[in-house]
């Protein structure tokens, strides 16, 4: 299946990014619809409305990424996690 | 095979509930006995006497042994035997399995698995529950059901509306969508629900003393496969985090379970609510504690009937699955790729191969 070039742009609010691992999928439901937009942690989006479905292009994308490709860093965690997470540290 | 991940830390108990005295307790299939040293150290061992099999959960814990309640096999907490009865020589054979056991955010965990692969830098935090700026209610109730359905259960909270109306469920918890995030590499799956404008069920009403509509996060973390934890914030409507600073205006509750495999059609549901309000009040607590308790057995009630639904279906019935489970059936793909790892011969926790396919 050929990727598409520009990103899907889901309709949601924050939180942007809640996991900050190296190799995070992220599904998001565009608001006002049944569309779930599933993106591999190498950054590239898939629309599906069979959750299942989403999950096996996911698993799937591409079988040829190792971890070694995942971007570098992440984006902090939002709201009450960030908290939780400053009192593990504590 | 079983259906849950071996070389795993799992909750045994309540830091609380081994204190003085011998605690029997099934984990895993795996019957165990606990007790707590004179020095404070927690022991896990089999409990069955190497003899005759005899619990020793029902037998006799003097200075730091359990003395078995049919014949008087002798152990230490290591397991070695180290008295028989009219033995002069012990048996080489004579000893019981310990398992390593490690004490966390008022928990007792036990590693089942590999005891050489027994890791105590894998288990995941709940450090609320330990500490002076939360007041926590806690509690356990068994199941009468495979510990998979309390996932499933945990995973989509759309239930609450229908499950546990009047209490924590509102008609906004089924209706707004979810974002669900999978760390491949920590085996995590995070659920985010954020209700910017929602009705204030009674047990957060009751308990906050919010008068009107809310803005109410729900922020699920689930570490795969014993600890579950639901960040709840709520707020009055209009109210969001500081960009800086503490985030004093919003009301915080830690829900917290344990998710512990007793047998493959038993599960312990050790379940917590942790508040950084009202600290101390009793009848905050007294609140808490007995409507989460109702809320509790109203899941427990369910899952105990779908338990007899699932053991007594066809073969190959087939689930629907909709949005809203995206994030239970990556629990579900988790727990998997990690039994799979668990029987692998040479298991490695922290190193599992992915298992990509099916949900």
């Amino acid at each position: 299946m050929a990727e598409p070039h520009t990103p899907v742009r889901a309709d949601l609010p924050p939180p942007s990014r809640m996991l900050t691992g190296r190799t995070v999928y992220r599904v998001v439901w565009k608001l006002n619809t049944d569309v779930l937009v599933g993106y591999c942690w190498c950054g590239v989006p898939h629309e599906a409305t069979d959750p299942i479905e989403l999950w096996d292009w996911l698993l799937a994308h591409p079988d040829t990424h190792g971890p070694g490709d995942a971007p570098d860093g992440g984006t902090p965690p939002v709201g009450s996690d960030s908290a939780v997470r400053e009192l593990v540290k504590s | 095979m079983p259906s849950w991940p071996l070389n795993q830390w799992y909750i045994a108990a309540y830091s609380s509930e081994i204190e003085e005295g011998l605690l029997g307790r099934t984990i895993c299939d795996e019957p165990l006995v606990f007790y707590r040293t004179s020095e404070g150290e927690v022991v896990g061992l089999a409990d069955r006497c190497v003899h005759r099999r005899y619990p020793l959960s029902l037998s006799h814990l003097k200075d730091d042994q359990i003395i078995c309640g049919y014949h008087g096999f002798t152990y230490d907490k290591s397991g070695s035997c180290v008295a028989a009865p009219a033995q002069k020589r012990i048996p080489r054979a004579a000893r019981v399995p310990s398992f390593p056991v490690h004490e966390q955010d008022s928990f007792v965990w036990v590693w089942i698995g590999d005891s050489d692969l027994a890791d105590t830098a894998l288990i995941p935090r709940a450090p609320w529950l330990d500490s002076p700026d939360y007041t926590v209610v806690r509690g356990r109730e068994p199941i009468q059901g495979r510990y998979g359905l309390l996932v499933d259960n945990l995973m989509d909270l759309s239930h609450e509306t229908y499950l546990h109306g009047g209490y924590i469920g509102t008609p906004e918890v089924a209706e707004t969508p979810i974002t669900t995030e999978v760390d491949e590499e920590a085996n995590v799956v995070y659920v985010s629900r954020h209700m910017d404008d929602a009705e204030c069920p009674p047990f957060y009403a009751n308990s906050t003393g919010i008068g009107g509509r809310i803005i109410r996060w729900q922020d699920v973390e689930y570490h795969a496969p014993c600890l579950y934890l639901l960040h709840s914030r709520i707020a009055p409507a209009g109210v969001l985090p500081p960009e800086d600073g503490p985030d004093d205006k919003a009301f915080h509750v830690e829900v917290t379970y344990g998710i512990t495999p007793e047998t493959e059609h038993s599960t312990h549901d050790f379940w917590m609510v942790a508040r950084d309000f009202a600290l101390g009040d009793e009848k905050v607590t007294e609140y808490l504690a007995t409507n989460n308790h109702t809320v509790v057995m109203q899941d427990v009630v369910a899952l105990n009937i779908l338990e007899e639904v699932v053991e007594g279906e066809k073969e190959n019935y087939q689930e629907l699955s909709i949005n809203i489970d995206t994030g239970g059936l990556a629990a579900r793909r988790i727990l998997k790729k990690l039994i799979a790892a668990g029987e692998a011969p040479s298991a490695a926790p922290a190193a599992a191969p992915a298992v990509a396919g099916t949900v």
